[in-house]
This record gives C-alpha cells, sequence and structure tokens, in this order.
C-alpha cells in the first residue's frame, strides 16, 4: 500500500511540474464563443416555438374548412325516394 | 424582460470572470498534459480549454448548482477524447506519432492513458466518476492507470511501440 502511494506521490509531482501561462485572451475567447451558442440556441428555440404556432394555426384553418368530423355523404346506396 | 435579460447576462459574465480567474491555471494545465504539448507552446489544449470554457459559459444559467469547475473538467475529458478518435483513426488510441518537436512529460503515453492519469492522479477525479465519463468499466480504468504509471515511471526504451502495435486494442 505504502509502495503504491509513493508511486502515486512520483506521479503526482511529475503531473505538477510545469505550469503554463494562461494567455490573456482566453477569457474573451471563450465569452465570445459561449455567447455565440447562447444566441444560436435563442434563435433554435425561437424558430422551434414559430413553426410549432405556424403548425398550429394551418391545422385549425386546415379542420375548419375541411371539417373532417362531420359524416360525409353516402355514396354507395342510392338516394330513397318514392315510396 | 429585456431589462431582465440584460441583468442576467451581466451577472452571469461577472461570475464567468471570477470562475475563469480562478481555474483558468489549472484546467490549461491539465489540457497541456492531455495534448502532451510543451508548457510554453500548447495551441491543442488552448483550442480544448477554450471550447470547454465557452460551453461552461452558454451553459451558466442552468448549472443549478453544479460546480463549473466539474463541468469544464467533464466537457475537456469528453471533447479530448472525441478528439483523439478523429485525429488518431479507426479506435482513435493507437500510440502517438513520434513528432520531431519537443514535447511535454506524458508524451510517452497514448491519448487514452494520459486522458486516464489526468483525470485520476492531477485532477482526482475517483475511478467510478472517471469510468462513468468515459463509459468504461472501472477495473479497465483502474488497469489502465496503473499502466500508464509504470509507463511513467519507467519510460520504455525504443521497442515499446511495436508491442504496443501487435497488442489487440
Amino acid at each position: 500500500m505504502s509502495r503504491m502511494s509513493r508511486k502515486e506521490a512520483d506521479v503526482r509531482r511529475i503531473l505538477e511540474e510545469p505550469q503554463p501561462p494562461v494567455p490573456r485572451d482566453l477569457y474573451a475567447d471563450a465569452v465570445r464563443r459561449g455567447g455565440r451558442m447562447l444566441r444560436r440556441r435563442t434563435a433554435a428555440r425561437r424558430l422551434m416555438w414559430l413553426v410549432l404556432f405556424a403548425a398550429a394555426v394551418a391545422f385549425i384553418v386546415w379542420a375548419s374548412i375541411a371539417q373532417p368530423w362531420v359524416e360525409p355523404p353516402s355514396e354507395t346506396t342510392p338516394p330513397l325516394t318514392g315510396w | 424582460m429585456r431589462e431582465r435579460g440584460a441583468s442576467q447576462s451581466a451577472r452571469r459574465a461577472r461570475e464567468f470572470e471570477a470562475f475563469v480567474a480562478g481555474a483558468a491555471g489549472r484546467l490549461l494545465h491539465a489540457a497541456t498534459l492531455l495534448t502532451a504539448e510543451p508548457p510554453d507552446d500548447n495551441p491543442r489544449a488552448r483550442r480544448l480549454l477554450t471550447a470547454a470554457l465557452a460551453h461552461t459559459y452558454a451553459s451558466w444559467d442552468r448549472l443549478r448548482g453544479e460546480d463549473p469547475y466539474d463541468r469544464t473538467r467533464q466537457q475537456l475529458a469528453v471533447r479530448f477524447a472525441r478528439g483523439a478518435w478523429h485525429q488518431y483513426g479507426g479506435l482513435g488510441w493507437t500510440h502517438p506519432r513520434s513528432r520531431a518537436k519537443p514535447a511535454g512529460v506524458l508524451n510517452c503515453l497514448t491519448p487514452q492513458e494520459r486522458l486516464i492519469l489526468v483525470l485520476r492522479m492531477y485532477e482526482g477525479v475517483a475511478e467510478e466518476q472517471a469510468a462513468a465519463l468515459l463509459g468504461l468499466p472501472t477495473e479497465r480504468v483502474r488497469a489502465i492507470c496503473a499502466r500508464a504509471m509504470a509507463t511513467l515511471l519507467h519510460p520504455p526504451r525504443e521497442t515499446a511501440p511495436a508491442i504496443a502495435e501487435v497488442a489487440p486494442s
């Protein structure tokens, strides 16, 4: 166990060694790209709602014109007349 | 409505700036270890970190108490795994191509070994979490970590890549 933890400590020391300098424009770049992602998401959400709304309106208009719930007049039986 | 959005965006920018100021150094170091680039010349690590931070910024308002550092590290690991997959082709975990330019301390390891070693040893992520993040069994993560530690402490000679090629992945 102690051998293992010593090995782990060695590895951790190797990993800790070089500290790269943080570039100054990292924050600005991240905010720019993140903001672009946010705007795209907002636009996609808006577009989705718009399409949904348009589909609902189109369905209502079609239903009120076609009235699919009304039974269509019979076409196979001749009209019953004269009895 | 617009005013609320503006104040929310200002608050997000402020909090995010504080987060980046505190965490960027450590995250960039982790990214540089992952890409095995030298500390003073790490364009790929910077690209990785910028993408991961951008993702964190975009989902900042929906974190709901989740640790942004944790989220960014997760993004970093996932993006690196995906990038290694595309860059090296096929299974993506083959040995890195030999490079002429100077490289980081982890250059003798495969991308997968680097990823698991950095997650486990540098970031201190639990075995189960690392396994869940990478979609591997816990035993496999433990085995890869042990192998990576052994390789790092006792670097192989020139014959190592030949052995790695024969081994089934």
